[in-house]
């Protein structure tokens, strides 16, 4: 098939629970997750009868920040309406929300495209609702003996951004929802560590076919996983010639793939209508009184004004509040000297461990990456031992061990740079030599690339503390004393 | 200061309790002593409240409605809970799951409904006073009915918080006495803002009632007094009214054009609210739960069918129809549209009078059994809807008997004018006791 007849179109519905004191509709506390079921509850977020729901005006600001953030308009007037349906963990068998009339539509989100520069992914609306309660299956879900019900998550404020489907892959999608939580963490309305603060429903279709709806992704990195499972579903399908059914599906998180919903689940009829114990709301005079905070792309191009970061480095960066503000820690002491070797160690190095050991970024403090950065400037280690400091740092710190300083683990492991002490080097090499005949051969014969085994045997035996300049001044000067 | 307790042990022939509490405790202030009897769709912490519905039988409430905390403050003693159509949904007080109420005029006869075993209780004077809930006449009906005064305040002037929800836009608590007096003293109990009900205004009611209204004018809808209209019910108010006239009021004829659609966008509104409202109870966390294990739909099914009585079930099924996709613009929007009409139609006349006059009910109290068929009973409400549909206050006040039973005065006002419609009724019952 050619690239144009299997064109992804993708577009997202993103739930993120808006990191409020109070709940919704009532003064019952969010910060639920460390207690016990059913103890943030009261007779308005359980849905007891004659309970009302009263507007949370802190809710509305923090999604009236979102939606002038991501550029969209405030309506004049917006409706909270009730979704009308069945399931225990909705207590009063409706959810309230917004339905015709949203409290924000347009607006845009820019990403990095797959092509490379900026792209544009159109926003259709922002909503406002409440997040149902939470059932736990006890046993497994067609056969379990019974179901738990905590309702202490019903009535966290929600909001849902909708985007056109503007996406042309899974990971333009990725981008989108990394993008999009970078934002809404700078605006400090959103925290993407609480578990479940974060949902999202994919459309996804292969242009010229019907759409798939997605739901249930619970993590970030498990969007662009369902989707890609998505888009080898429906082009093997293409392939053989079958339909692509519109439907719904479910992602299964565990194992990758999603299952087709029972189609009982996709007759529903909300029977919206407009919730009767709420007035309309008119809030688009609020909206100049809302000072924004610099956000991701500004903060990006300040990264690469004020500390020469690349492109690439600064998007790393600040595609990440914590990360971003752990920069310019690390940093602050000497901005000019330590930022161009601080930017590449953070944004490449120090991810990269990280991600392998499938740590956060809160147990490293910025002060010994900045003393790290320090001795590598000096040139008192060598980039590889450089990453061995690092790894040691880590790993005490995710053993939760003593920690030692990186000056500290270099003199215990000894770690300084031989620079000088040409006898060790000498006798290394000498020995590197010895033990491989064969590539003192190749290298005779005019194979080059001998040269960088016998470098990393050298690098071997001294344990990466050579200066990488000397060793190759010395080796080339020991290879011509042997007629190379 | 400390609390009291008092001995209510009442004979209540007409089961106009379904919970009565013998001994409540009260303290002092405004009502120190005054027995109130509470309608049971209205929340009271620690005492049963069923709607008098099976599916809510056992359930008692972890807190007062925003109203039961202010008449407890003022130093009332809690009755009890009182008979009503199941959910508020009738016109006779028979749509019960505990039994019919009966009229202590002629026990042969029903109370009115809803709030028909609240005005029981008062009309046979084991009450002082009672709260009953109005959505489309049901404190006014049964007021008229038992020969009481009942008043639907303005939309907004008293709190929801606490009302186990029929139609949300339409009801509203209101009190209801043997004299003006009592009622307007209730009202200024009750009445206020409340942060909990995001519809409530802040207009508190502080008023004694004057009966002086010289110079009033008075219009008088000609629908309240036509078609489907008793005559002798007709005369009898009319009658009424000349006494008004006689205290220096002047008469307006005035006509309610969009009353023709008026029933109509009631029940639709109502019932569609209702549908959404009465969603929750699914004989888990409320009622009976199904005999055996079932899937949660079909247990869900199962407990509905047999917890709700034929007049809910009717009603929900009504209202889940017409919100229902491809329904919702042909039913629940043309019905808004009528709504507004109603309103604009009010506005346009209370240009021009202060109040508007008529009947509370097209007939005197029917027999027990009597509005078997729905259709009859629905159109018993004609004459008090319109100020649901409104969200302006209304009153009931007696005026007079037909065939010996009790005729109810209605008076219409402007918004948040509780006040001046209270004013009437009070300078009527003045003249004629
Ligand atoms: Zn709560």
């Amino acid at each position: 098939m050619a690239e144009e007849e299997t064109q992804v179109i993708v577009g997202l519905e993103v739930h993120c629970q808006l990191d409020t004191k109070s709940k919704l509709f009532c003064g019952c506390s969010t910060d639920y997750r460390s207690d016990g079921p059913n103890t943030h509850v009261c007779p308005i977020c359980l849905g007891l009868p004659g309970a009302m729901p009263a507007l949370n005006k802190r809710a509305i600001e923090y999604a009236m920040k979102v939606a002038k953030a991501l550029n969209c308009e405030i309506v004049n007037e917006s409706e909270f309406s009730r979704k009308n349906y069945f399931y225990p963990d909705l207590d009063k068998a409706y959810q309230i929300t917004q339905y015709d009339k949203p409290l924000a539509e347009g607006g845009y989100l820019e990403i990095e495209s797959d092509a490379g520069g900026e792209k544009k992914i159109r926003l259709t609306r922002i909503h406002v609702e409440e997040d149902p309660g939470r059932l736990v299956h006890m046993g497994n879900v067609e056969r379990g003996k019974y179901s738990l019900v905590d309702y202490n998550r019903a009535g966290v404020p929600l909001i849902e951004i909708v985007s056109e489907p503007d996406m042309r892959s899974p990971k333009e999608a990725r981008k989108f929802l990394n993008k999009l939580r970078a934002t809404l963490e700078y605006l400090s309305v959103f925290d993407s560590e609480k578990e479940g603060s974060l949902r999202v429903d994919a459309n996804i279709s292969i242009k010229g076919h019907e759409r798939v709806e997605v739901k249930n992704i619970t993590s970030y990195k498990g969007v662009e996983k369902a989707l890609t499972f998505e888009v080898t579903r429906q082009k093997n399908l293409i392939r053989r010639g079958q339909r692509i059914e519109r439907e719904t599906r479910h992602f299964l998180e565990g194992r990758g793939v999603t299952q087709s919903a029972r189609s009982k689940e996709q007759e529903h009829d909300y029977r919206y209508f407009p919730e009767p114990d709420l007035r309309p709301l008119r809030v688009k005079s609020w909206v100049d009184g809302i000072v924004l905070p610099e956000l991701p792309d500004a903060r990006r191009e300040r990264f690469m004004a004020q500390y020469g970061c690349s492109l690439n480095h600064a998007r790393t960066l600040t595609g990440d509040l914590k990360l971003a503000n752990f920069f310019e820690k690390v940093v602050s002491s000497d901005p000019k000297g330590l930022s161009p070797l601080a930017s590449t160690w953070i944004a490449d190095t120090l991810i990269g461990e990280l991600n392998y050991r499938d740590m956060g970024l809160d147990p490293v403090d910025p002060e010994s990456i900045a003393a790290l950065v320090r001795l590598l400037k000096a040139g008192t280690i060598t980039d590889k031992s450089g990453v061995e400091v690092l790894r040691v740092m880590l790993d005490q710190r995710l053993k939760k061990e003593k920690t030692e300083t990186p000056d500290a683990i270099v003199t215990r492991l000894g770690l300084t740079k031989t620079t000088g002490d040409t006898g060790a080097i000498a006798a290394a090499i000498e020995e590197a030599i010895n033990d491989n005949p064969k590539a003192l051969e190749d290298y005779r014969n005019g194979e080059g690339k001998a040269i960088n085994f016998l470098v990393g045997q050298v690098m071997k035996k001294t344990r990466g503390k050579a200066d990488p300049a000397e060793l190759n001044r010395m080796l080339n000067e020991a290879l011509k004393k042997r007629g190379a | 200061m400390p609390a009291q307790t008092i001995i209510f042990e009442p004979d209540d022939k007409y089961n106009a309790f379904l919970k009565v509490c013998n001994k409540p405790s009260h303290t002092n202030g405004k009502l120190a002593g005054i027995t109130v009897a509470v309608k049971d769709n209205i929340s009271t912490s620690g005492i049963e409240t069923t709607c008098a519905s099976k599916i809510l039988k056992g359930y008692v409430p972890p807190y007062d409605a925003h109203v039961v905390g202010l008449v407890k403050q003022a130093g009332a003693a809690i009755a009890g809970k009182t008979n009503m159509d199941e959910f508020g949904m009738g016109t006779t007080t028979e749509n019960s799951a505990f039994g019919p109420t009966l009229n202590p005029r002629d026990t042969g006869r029903v109370p009115g409904g809803s709030s028909g075993g609240s005005a029981a209780a008062v009309a046979a004077g084991m009450v002082r006073m009672a709260l009953g809930t109005d959505t489309g006449g049901s404190i006014r009906c049964p007021a008229a009915f038992c020969g009481i005064v009942g008043l639907k305040p303005t939309y907004g002037r008293v709190s929801r918080y606490g009302l186990i929800a029929y139609a949300n836009s339409l009801e509203q608590i209101g009190p209801m006495g043997k004299t003006v007096s009592d009622v307007s003293t209730l009202m200024g109990v009750i009445a206020g803002y409340d942060r909990h009900d995001s519809t409530s205004q802040n207009k508190p009611y502080d008023h004694i009632p004057r009966a002086d209204i010289k110079g009033l004018k008075i219009g008088i809808p000609a629908e309240y007094f036509g078609k489907g209209v008793d005559p002798q019910v007709a005369a009898v108010v009319k009658k009424a009214i000349g006494r008004l006239e006689e205290l220096g009021a002047s008469t307006v004829p005035c006509s309610i054009p969009s009353m023709e659609y008026a029933l109509a966008a009631y029940y639709v509104t109502c019932t569609c609210e209702a549908s959404s409202n009465l969603a929750r109870f699914d004989g888990v966390r409320y009622g009976p739960a199904a005999d055996t294990k079932k899937s949660w739909h079909d247990a869900y099914q199962e407990v509905r069918s047999a917890a709700f009585g034929t007049e809910v079930r009717r009603r929900i099924m009504l209202g889940t129809f017409a919100l229902s996709s491809g329904y919702y613009g042909k039913y629940y929007s043309k019905a808004q549209v009528a709504r507004e009409n109603v309103r604009k139609d009010f506005q346009r006349i209370f240009q021009e009078v202060d109040v508007i006059a008529g009947p509370t009910m097209p007939t005197i109290a029917f027999r027990l059994k009597e509005k078997s068929d729905p259709l009859s009973m629905y159109l018993a409400d004609i004459l008090t809807v319109p100020a649901n549909l409104a969200g302006i206050p209304a009153i009931s006040v007696p005026c007079g008997k037909s065939e010996g039973m009790p005729v109810g005065l209605q008076i219409m006002g402007r918004h948040f004018e509780d006040e001046r419609v209270v004013d009437v009724a009070y300078a009527y019952e003045q003249a004629v006791n």
